[in-house]
């Protein structure tokens, strides 16, 4: 009787998760669908005749009409979609970069590793900084150190990240010379070494909201029924926190990356233009002054899917581990 | 008891700190005679304190202190105004799928979801460049970007009183859909939408000055806090004030809103218990 109970739960569960993996793995695909949408859209927003802005004022009428035929923008707007869709879906391209020539796919590649490595850095050290100070928050309960943690969210908020960015350069690049005021320096000690400040700069404003958020769940769990009867059951308090606690907090831990990554992503473009590293922001805001329509387009619609891949990614292990997990 | 205190203490200080800010702004002119845009080219990146200039000149001779406080109305004039807009469309969308629930929030949720899927900069960039720099490019902007926080929380709101014994009621009195909203559900939602709205103008001020800073916000020579601490990082190894000043301003700011924000909560969870 037992035993059976214990299978159909086991089954139950395999239930819930593929019938949740089904449903976000349709909606994962339809709003990349919408995304790629939403980029044409934003996209053709921007006034004027594109072809005009490329030639300048003084192009001739033979050549503007040239070049809206070699954009395609002479075509009736239904028909421009079916034609950026069919781009993307057959050379996952979306048109060649204006300025550079070349396939806009290729110049975010070229560009994506710099820019990959400095968020996957801020990440790291996110993920570091605030699994130590909620834990040790939530441990301490309200002393001082936790009343401090609860308190910084309010002034990080306002704190523009370019900002943050120019005060480190200020403090640790001109005042103390501990690392370069910008740039990238060669092999790959010399890009950790650039990318530190950089990196610190994208995650300081990232960790305050997610600290408070992480410690008020630890909190919970630590005083949690069970956590209370291991306790009185005299198991040593470092077996509870590491078997029980940290893998309770697991899972709400994740969804929260999952939630900021966006945000990590979106800092990452601004910080490298504080600090001049010719990464995908760059490139972007290199773009947007050239009105390189394709690139922009290109760098919205990688970013977007990127974002919606890893957080499909993230949201899939949470369920793997609890399929009961919420949203 | 000194719980109670402390959290009336905070709504307090953050009036009195978003008090003094909107003095600044809207006394600006009697605050300072001097002009935001008037360069005095023989007094150059003087430091503050120095010949009349309280907080010193940028590197065309224009006073900071001017700059700062004709900034601060800038800014925060688009602040609140930007906000208006996606507060109510935000809320309105977050309650009609909280309350219909099936079809209208899939939608909705879904809309969410795509916009979401954009880093949150990146898009504020790209319509920024797409409408065109400016305050009417911010405008747009963040009619666009800015309901989605709004729509989440009175959505969250609004499905748990879709069940409440008042709305079971109402509906059992015959009141039309419109109706339960109006004068059930939005009075609960009201004051989560305002708690959120402190935060997000915090978040809306940053990101103007973002836009500033990138060269595609307010568009110059109006003096805003964010092309401040743009043209100020050239000189930050001679003259770090220049950046410095105006990034305090925009913390200050945030500080205020965000202890409102808090206070205001409590003030209600108070009230609610």
């Amino acid at each position: 009787m037992n035993e059976q109970s214990g299978i159909t739960e086991q089954d139950f569960r395999k239930k819930i998760f593929w019938k949740w993996l089904r449903s976000a793995f349709l909606r994962s695909l339809l709003v990349i669908f919408f995304v790629m949408i939403a980029v044409f859209f934003i996209i053709r927003l921007v006034p004027g005749d594109p072809a005009v802005m490329i030639l300048g004022e003084h192009a001739t009428e033979d050549s503007i009409e040239a070049m809206r035929e070699q954009l395609g923008v002479n075509l009736p707007v239904s028909q421009q979609f079916l034609r950026f869709l069919s781009n993307i879906f057959r050379h996952g391209d979306t048109g060649d970069s204006l300025k550079y020539g070349i396939s806009s796919r290729e110049m975010v590649l070229r560009f994506a590793p710099v820019s990959l490595s400095l968020a996957g850095f801020a990440m790291v050290i996110t993920v570091i900084v605030t699994v130590l100070l909620s834990f040790l928050a939530a441990t301490h309960k309200d002393g001082i150190f936790d009343h401090i943690v609860r308190v910084i969210p309010a002034f990080t908020q306002g704190m523009p990240v370019f900002w943050i960015g120019l005060l480190f350069i200020l403090l640790f690049a001109v005042h103390w010379r501990i690392f370069p005021v910008g740039g990238m320096k060669e092999g790959p000690f010399g890009l950790l070494y650039s990318l530190t400040l950089p990196a610190i700069t994208v995650s300081f404003g990232q960790i305050p909201p997610l600290v408070r958020s992480l410690r008020e769940r630890l909190v919970e769990v630590l005083n949690a029924d069970f956590v209370i009867t291991l306790k009185a059951a005299r198991i040593p308090s470092r077996r509870i926190f590491f078997g029980h606690v940290l893998r309770n907090a697991f899972v709400p831990t994740l969804m929260l990356f999952s939630v900021n990554l966006s945000y990590l992503i979106g800092g990452t473009l601004v910080v490298e233009q504080v600090f001049g590293i010719r990464g995908v922001g760059k490139l972007l805001f290199e773009a947007i002054s050239n009105r390189d329509f394709p690139l922009v387009q290109a760098i919205a619609l990688y970013c977007a899917v990127f974002v919606v891949i890893i957080s499909f990614l993230t949201d899939l292990i949470a369920h793997w581990a609890d399929p009961g997990t919420e949203a | 008891m000194r719980e109670k205190r402390i959290r009336k203490k905070t709504l307090m200080i953050g009036m009195i700190m978003m008090g003094l800010l909107a003095a600044l702004a809207v006394l600006a002119p009697l605050i300072c005679s001097c002009d935001p845009l008037e360069q005095d080219l023989y007094n150059v990146l003087k430091a503050p304190g120095s010949s009349g200039h309280l907080l010193g000149t940028d590197q065309l001779g224009r006073d900071i202190l001017a700059r700062l406080l004709y900034a601060g109305r800038t800014d925060l004039a688009v602040m609140v105004l930007a906000e208006i807009i996606p507060f109510f469309t935000g809320t309105f969308l977050g309650m009609v799928s909280g309350y219909f629930g099936g079809r209208a929030e899939w939608v909705i949720t879904l809309v969410t979801d795509t916009f979401i899927a954009f880093p949150y900069y990146l898009l504020v960039i790209v319509v920024a460049f797409a409408t065109g720099a400016g305050i009417h490019g911010i405008f747009i902007t963040f009619m666009l970007v800015g309901w989605l926080v709004y729509a989440r929380v009175a959505r969250g709101v609004t499905s748990s009183l879709r069940r409440s014994e008042w709305v079971e009621a109402a509906k059992i009195m015959g009141y039309s859909d419109l109706r339960i909203l109006v004068t059930e559900v939005f009075p609960n939602v009201l004051p989560q939408a305002v708690v959120v709205l402190m935060t997000d103008m915090a978040a809306l001020l940053v990101s103007i000055v973002t836009l500033g800073y990138l060269g595609i916000g307010i568009t110059p020579p109006t003096p805003d806090w964010g092309m401040m601490i743009s043209e100020g990082q050239s000189f930050v190894t001679t003259a770090w004030w220049l950046s410095v000043l105006p990034g305090l301003m925009v913390v200050y700011t945030g500080i205020a809103l965000s202890l409102l924000g808090d206070g205001l909560a409590d003030f209600w969870r108070r009230d609610s218990v």
